[in-house]
């Protein structure tokens, strides 16, 4: 296999930014699990070693080392809550458990009807407005359970 | 505490502050436009940012002229030259940065370019932490805007001087905000820091010069070139110059970013911007500059924000991240939070710090679960000096160690407290609290 054409013409540009193609691995892994599913397969990480021609080890050991890259597909959304030090302090774990109650899905896992994945997450940089989630990508800060709650059920 | 005078926030709330055009209504690019086409010699800029004593907003607070002095001359040494600004913003406590590139996106890209210009660097990487979508849109659409300007790209403003531009995105590892881890991410690889010497300047991106700043220390270089070093020497303290963001975060009634000169206090910090310790309560403790500045109790709020002043009472500027815990916050909890961090995010490269931030964390964590023994005082203690200072490749092991190296010296009696009953009376519940940092995959 190999990668579709719309995503191979980006990285055409891409590569164009840097001395050497490889910098835009990175980027690359990024627009794969953008565009494919959320998650980076087998497949795809050997395509990328072909496009980049890299050994297929090298790939799997940069996207294992980075925590935003997933190997494993996940449900049709991503709920990150952040459990650092400032969101902690404001509620962090209450929301979490929240999250958990509202979308069925165990901390580091998916609920039963595939619609939710919920993980914890490092400091998101919203400290200020603590505690916060992101929603495939969308920061949501000053939460509380209840808010967290519509915002979650409004997700299609 | 006086009026302050803001520059680095004076547009981010105009409706429309990351467009071009407001940019522009408000004085922006007049630094390249006088830099251009006066013209400066790119010794000038420099020798102005040397003469502000302007230093590094990214945690460690070094001289930007002098590390700007450290590039080779270009006369002698024709390897390309790239500038890179640290966007990786991490630092637990920290969410300044991205106030700066969500809502004055051009203030960062006229920043890059007259800095660039000084270091004769003709391309800029600007490496933002994954996450920050917003953040990287703003200053891809207010790159793209420029370039359209002829400000970014071929010739700018008609003038010899050429400089790309590029964006690039991190992935949520926090050891890439480390400089040398950063250069290793953008290269495409694991971000594992590389030992120092060679440091950046010598052979940093691809083995060529390279400078790697802050985005706060950068977006201040347009506002010395326009208003001179002696307007920024007067805002700050001797040690200390101009003004710097603090964010604001935990206990108190109004978190926020706040712009500030070096001297406030703490206390002016968190009564008079964020409204004091909240729902009434009595100050406990808090980290000065992020979670990896050591923790002061709140006998030390007086203390003055600057440099020379927080390391003088025993912690560290950092990263100007104040997080503040009230009365009835657990010291035990808030060191088992902060050491799953660092365990979670250290590369593994040095043994002292895999395995230190490991059994820090593991220590923390027994103590709050009432499995503490009397010994682990002396152990966090010995274990954190056997990982700093300056024992490893990086400062991500400093980094554990200072905070563990505090709660130990101001709240000792707490934590025995807690071995002693058997459990940890501050703490509170935790959701499926994982026993090892689960695997992201
Ligand atoms: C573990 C670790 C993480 C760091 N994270 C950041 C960061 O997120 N942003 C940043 O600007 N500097 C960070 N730094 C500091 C950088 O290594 C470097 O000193 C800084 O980017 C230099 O910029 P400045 O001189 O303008 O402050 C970090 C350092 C360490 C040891
Ligand atoms: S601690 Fe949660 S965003 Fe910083």
């Amino acid at each position: 296999m190999a990668l579709p054409q719309t995503i191979t013409s980006e990285l055409d540009a891409l590569v164009t930014h840097y001395p050497d193609r490889r910098a835009a691995l990175i980027p690359a892994l990024h627009r794969c699990q953008e565009q494919l599913g959320g998650w980076l397969s087998p497949q795809t990480l050997e395509d990328l070693a072909a496009y980049f021609g890299l050994e297929p080890v090298e790939v799997f050991g940069v996207a294992f080392f980075y925590p935003m890259f997933r190997l494993r597909p996940r449900g049709r959304h991503l709920v990150s809550v952040c459990h650092n030090v400032s969101c902690s302090l404001r509620g962090a774990e209450q929301l979490l458990e929240h999250v958990c109650k509202v979308t069925g899905a165990p901390v580091g896992g998916t609920s039963p009807d595939g619609r939710f994945s919920v993980v914890r997450v490092e400091c998101q940089g919203a400290c200020a407005n603590a505690p916060m989630l992101d929603l495939d990508g969308t920061f949501h800060e000053d939460l509380d359970p209840e808010r967290a709650e519509r915002i979650l059920r409004s997700a299609p | 505490m006086k009026r302050v005078d803001r520059y680095l926030l004076a547009r981010v709330d105009l409706p429309d502050s990351h467009t071009l055009a407001v940019y522009r209504a408000h004085g922006g690019y007049q630094a390249l436009e006088q830099v251009l086409r006066k013209p400066w010699k790119p010794e000038q800029v420099t020798q102005v940012v040397k003469d502000s004593a302007l230093r590094g907003r990214g945690g460690a607070g070094f001289l930007t002229g002098l590390k700007w002095s450290f590039m080779p001359d270009p006369a002698k040494d024709p390897r390309p030259r790239y500038l890179a600004i640290n966007a990786d913003e991490s630092e637990p406590g920290t969410c300044k940065d991205r106030v700066l590139m969500e809502r004055d996106p051009h203030g960062l890209i006229e920043g890059c370019l007259v800095s660039a210009y000084a270091m004769r660097a003709s391309t800029v990487y600007i490496y933002v932490r994954g996450e920050y979508r917003v953040s990287y849109a703003r200053l891809q659409a207010a790159i793209d805007e420029a370039r359209e300007a002829g400000l970014v790209g071929r010739r700018i403003l008609g003038s010899d001087f050429s400089c790309e531009i590029w964006m690039h995105p991190g992935a949520g590892a926090y050891i890439c905000g480390e400089e040398t881890g950063l250069m290793e991410s953008l290269e495409g690889k694991r971000g594992h820091p590389r030992p120092k010497p060679p440091f950046p300047a010598a052979s940093g991106l691809w083995r060529s010069p390279t400078t790697v700043n802050n985005v706060e220390t950068i977006f201040n270089v347009p506002f010395l070139v326009l208003r001179g070093a002696d307007w920024f020497k007067a805002l700050g303290t001797k040690g200390s110059t101009g003004n710097f963001l603090c964010g604001i975060s935990g206990h108190v009634e109004r978190p926020g970013v706040y712009e500030l000169p070096f001297g406030v206090t703490a206390r002016e910090i968190l009564e008079q911007c964020a409204g004091g310790v909240w729902k009434g309560r009595r100050l406990k403790a808090f980290f000065p500059g992020g979670s990896s500045t050591g923790l002061l109790p709140a006998s030390s709020v007086d203390v003055v924000m600057d440099h020379d002043s927080v390391k003088a009472a025993g912690s560290m500027f950092g990263t100007a991240a104040m997080i503040v815990l009230d009365e009835t916050a657990s010291i035990a909890q808030l060191m088992e939070v902060t050491l799953r961090f660092y365990d979670h995010e250290s590369c593994g490269q040095c043994s002292q710090c895999r395995e230190g931030t490991e059994w820090l964390h593991q220590i923390f964590r027994r103590i709050v679960r009432g499995q503490g023994r009397m010994q682990d005082l002396d152990l966090l203690v010995s274990l954190a000096n056997g990982m700093a200072p300056a024992k490893t490749i990086c400062a991500l092991a400093d980094a554990a160690a200072i905070p563990t190296l505090s709660a130990v010296k101001h709240f000792r009696a707490e934590l025995e407290q807690c071995v002693r009953l058997g459990r940890d009376p501050l703490a509170t519940a935790t959701a499926q609290s994982p026993e090892h940092h689960e695997a992201h995959a």
